[in-house]
């Protein structure tokens, strides 16, 4: 295939996070950049997803992660080795380090970053499954003002959500988790491998458990959580688990497989996360 | 557009979306960052920003403005861990010979075996089988 010319390309390039949800607003059809990971794979394979792109990368304040009111507000530009790295959240959310540490290695780590990843909206991304078991908020930004959605109401099919045209997003807010957080991605290799199946999950009396590479959104299990709420068994649990799964055959594994370990990675969960101790992967 | 390239102040003329692997390539003439994937798989154009290794294939030139870009060249050529990799035999094609050196070098001193395996996850290499690779980074990085 060959490389998209860069000369066919343009990029926009505002100092401040006003200019640059004004030319959201002003432009037709422009790409919000942040690392790059995902769109120059696109521009070098000669499927560029468009031709004018705005820059976010140098717009620091859209960096960070602090704590606001009772919330972990984490930038839209927070690269995941930044996730790795911040001891914030390893105390609200280790498992969202957890899933960064397992997103291509550390050159992507380096680059990619959180927003993108939510951005791009692929049902594999590795850290979504995790945004959605800790019920996160989206925080997105136009000329018009803020507006967060709950990451859960996000998406609204494959690689389509409640976004608009003239909005970007500037941070994820992840609310206090109680209860043992898990998460555990299944791919080819460790390393830069994109997910087969990949599920995040909270131990609590009303469990949370959410998949990615399972069905054209990342989803959560709301009626496997229900059971297991209700104290059903694990063979229950899991009958309920495989007919809420819809996974396909695709590049990387076929459906068979995927509720198969889904319906393990359930098992898994269970026993790793009975008993008494602390939260962690 | 002004960075600091292998430790010189340098104005480089390039389109914005260029991808820094060209720019260094083809604007400063420095061919040891190779192209392998184009995709952030294989780590061959690893150069480092700021310290820290990126995929150049990945990055487009606007986005090191202001920042200290290192390539291959930049080692000089008697670096510990280039060295050790011609000593070790860890390199046979060279293809990513560059980027497992770049990679490897934020790698702390008497790093564990399983450290430099995570750290070099993203460097492919399809002719050493890794052992000898392996063996030049710890002895580079032995204090």
């Amino acid at each position: 295939m060959r490389r998209t010319a860069v000369s066919s390309l343009q990029l926009l390039q505002p100092r401040s996070l006003e200019e640059a949800v004004r030319m959201m607003r002003d432009e037709e059809s422009l790409i919000p950049l942040a690392g790059g990971t995902d769109i120059y794979v696109s521009i070098n394979c000669g499927r560029p997803p468009g031709r004018r792109y705005l820059n976010l990368w140098q717009l620091d304040e859209l960096r960070g992660i602090e704590v606001r009111g009772e919330s972990l507000r984490i930038g839209t530009l927070t690269t995941y080795t930044d996730l790795i790295r911040s001891g914030l959240v390893q105390q609200h959310l280790p498992i969202l380090a957890s899933a960064a540490r397992e997103v291509g290695a550390v050159q992507i780590q380096n680059r990619g970053t959180l927003g993108g990843n939510i951005a791009n909206a692929s049902p594999a991304g590795d850290s979504l499954p995790v945004v959605a078991a800790a019920e996160g908020v989206v925080v997105l930004q136009s000329v018009g003002g803020e507006r967060r959605v709950a990451f859960n109401e996000f998406y609204t099919g494959y690689r389509q959500s409640v976004m608009r045209a003239d909005e970007l997003i500037i941070a994820v807010e992840i609310p206090p988790v109680e209860g043992k957080q898990w998460f555990r991605k299944v791919g080819t290799r460790a390393a830069q491998a994109i997910s087969k199946v990949v599920m995040a999950a909270v131990r609590a009396p009303a469990p949370r458990i959410a998949l990615g590479s399972v069905a054209p959104t990342v989803m959560r299990l709301g009626n496997t959580e229900a059971a297991l709420a209700a104290g059903a068994s694990l063979d229950e649990a899991e009958k309920v688990l495989l007919a809420e799964v819809r996974p396909i055959d695709d590049i990387r594994s076929t459906a068979a497989y995927r509720r198969r370990v889904s319906a393990n990675l359930l098992r898994r969960f269970w026993s790793d996360t009975a008993g008494q101790g602390s939260a962690q992967e | 557009m002004r960075f600091r390239l292998n430790g010189s102040e340098v104005d480089i003329e390039a389109h914005p979306m260029k991808r820094l692997l060209d720019v260094v390539r083809e604007e400063c003439g420095l061919s040891g960052t190779k192209e392998g994937c184009g995709e952030g798989e294989c780590g061959a154009c690893t150069v480092l920003v700021n310290d820290m290794p990126v995929c150049s294939c990945l990055v487009p030139f606007a986005h090191v403005e202001g920042a200290r870009v290192v390539t291959i060249e930049g080692l000089g050529g008697d670096h510990p861990l280039q060295k050790a990799f011609a000593e070790e035999g860890a390199a046979q094609c060279g293809m990513c010979t560059s980027g497992m050196i770049l990679t490897a070098e934020g790698l702390g001193s008497n790093p564990a075996r399983e450290e430099i395996k995570t750290r070099l996850a993203g460097t492919l290499c399809r002719c050493t089988g890794y052992t000898a690779v392996y063996r030049a980074v710890q002895k580079a990085k032995q204090s």
